[in-house]
């Protein structure tokens, strides 16, 4: 069997399947694990309620945990208090931008927006420019949007704040 | 002889479950058929994710009022394997799309009204409903937020544009007062504390749809007797085609997986 530090070890290599670059403990969403004598149970918060990729990151967790030596795995889902933006480490959000995706900053502004004309102002990921348009609201998944860089010309996909 | 123990269903409760669950998976569906038929990519793209948010809040909210019904059936169960009269969605959100500009503007009708709700639900005295409504304010957040940018642009916009978003306004307004009649699962509901009777919701829809009918320069028609019935199983001719389309797969092949 493993202890409860050694699972958060093997977690922390266990990759977000969309955005390979960060560990699905540094995007926030691996809340609790419970080491047992014979089971190790994982209390997993989805992103969004439609997220696609969670599914995966269940079995991806299971898998990493039972090729580390857990005998058993369980995933428990966790909706409450629901995932925010918030808990994607700093050190994550460094390696998204380096991935060339802006981080999404701080939730609690977006929480606060009116419905019209609101438009976060968004770094350039690459040249750092706060000079950016947004092209699409959504981008190809349901946690990015599409924005340009005015100065350096890149589109580049934005982690939207929740 | 076998002993069969049930716990009485609660109606009430179950009934303000689905139809949170069957509005969102209707619209869901509805707008899942824009793929690949957006005005432009970026908005395909939106209306598919909207699509798909939606879904997994009916998901969650479907797998829920299986476990309040305790008769066996999951959330596959309920989305694909009910009669017509059974789904409790809002009559609108079974209407045709026609064309984006009705589709964004109803969009921005029902986001108003489940932004309304998730923060009304945070209090219920169920709490896996409460945990839901949490996850999905901020989904719903900024469905309005792209909705209500379009219905500006569009209203707002040339004279064709306005004139069909005004058409589509005429078109989609009466189904609003679905949203607030008085039904008595509304009214055992809010004394039970599972959510609030949806009609003391309409000041705030109201207040919160206005400003960007106004910025838009759209005008709503005045309010009429005419009442749609969805959330009480009575829907329009449209849902048949609708389920027909939806439900195929699953009884065509029951248990299909993929």
């Amino acid at each position: 069997m493993i202890t409860a530090e050694q699972a958060w070890d093997v977690l922390a290599r266990v990759a977000d399947p969309e955005i390979p670059v960060i560990s699905v403990t540094e995007l926030g969403i691996v809340r609790e694990v419970h080491a047992g004598e014979t089971a190790v149970e994982v209390v997993v918060t989805p992103t969004y309620s439609g997220c696609p990729a969670t599914e995966v990151i269940a079995r991806s967790i299971v898998e990493a945990l039972r090729e580390a030596g857990a005998a058993e795995v369980r995933v428990e889902t966790r909706l409450a208090p629901p995932w925010t933006t918030d808990w994607i480490t700093p050190e994550a959000q460094e390696k998204l931008r380096r991935y060339g995706i802006a981080p999404p900053g701080r939730a609690a502004a977006s929480a606060q927006a009116q419905p019209l004309a609101f438009v976060p102002r968004v770094d350039c990921p690459l040249c750092g420019s706060g000079n950016t348009e947004r092209l699409s609201a959504f981008g190809a998944t349901a946690c990015k949007a599409l924005y340009r860089c005015r100065a350096c010309r890149e589109p580049f996909e934005y982690f939207k704040p929740i | 002889m076998e002993t069969i123990t049930a716990k009485p269903v609660d109606t009430a409760h179950l009934d303000y479950v689905l139809r949170l669950a069957d509005s969102a998976l209707i619209l869901g569906q509805r707008l899942s058929e824009w793929c690949g038929h957006g005005p432009v990519i970026e908005e395909d793209i939106a209306l598919a994710n909207t699509a798909l948010d939606l879904i997994g809040q009916a998901r969650l909210l479907l797998a829920h009022a299986g476990m309040l019904e305790g008769r066996g059936r999951d959330e596959d169960a309920l989305a694909f394997l009910r009669p017509e009269h059974e789904y409790r969605s809002l009559t609108i959100c079974e209407l045709p799309n026609e064309d984006f500009g009705r589709t964004v503007l109803r969009n921005l009708l029902v986001s108003a009204l489940q932004m309304q709700l998730w923060p009304a639900l945070a209090d219920s005295t169920d709490k896996q409903l409460a945990a839901i409504a949490g996850k999905s304010i901020k989904e719903s957040r900024y469905h309005l937020q792209h909705a209500a940018d379009w219905v500006v642009r569009l209203g707002d916009g040339t004279a064709e544009s306005q004139a069909r978003m005004q058409h589509a306004l005429d078109t989609l307004w009466p189904y609003t007062a679905e949203f607030f009649a008085p039904t008595a699962t509304d009214e055992a509901a809010a004394a039970a504390g599972v959510g609030p009777s949806w009609a003391t919701l309409a000041a705030g829809w109201e207040q919160a749809v206005a400003p960007v009918l106004e910025v838009a320069t759209l005008k709503p028609p005045a309010r009429t007797p005419f009442l749609s019935r969805g959330k009480e199983g009575r829907h329009s001719e449209h849902m048949g085609h609708l389920l027909a389309e939806m439900q195929y797969l699953q009884r065509s092949y029951p248990g299909a997986r993929w």
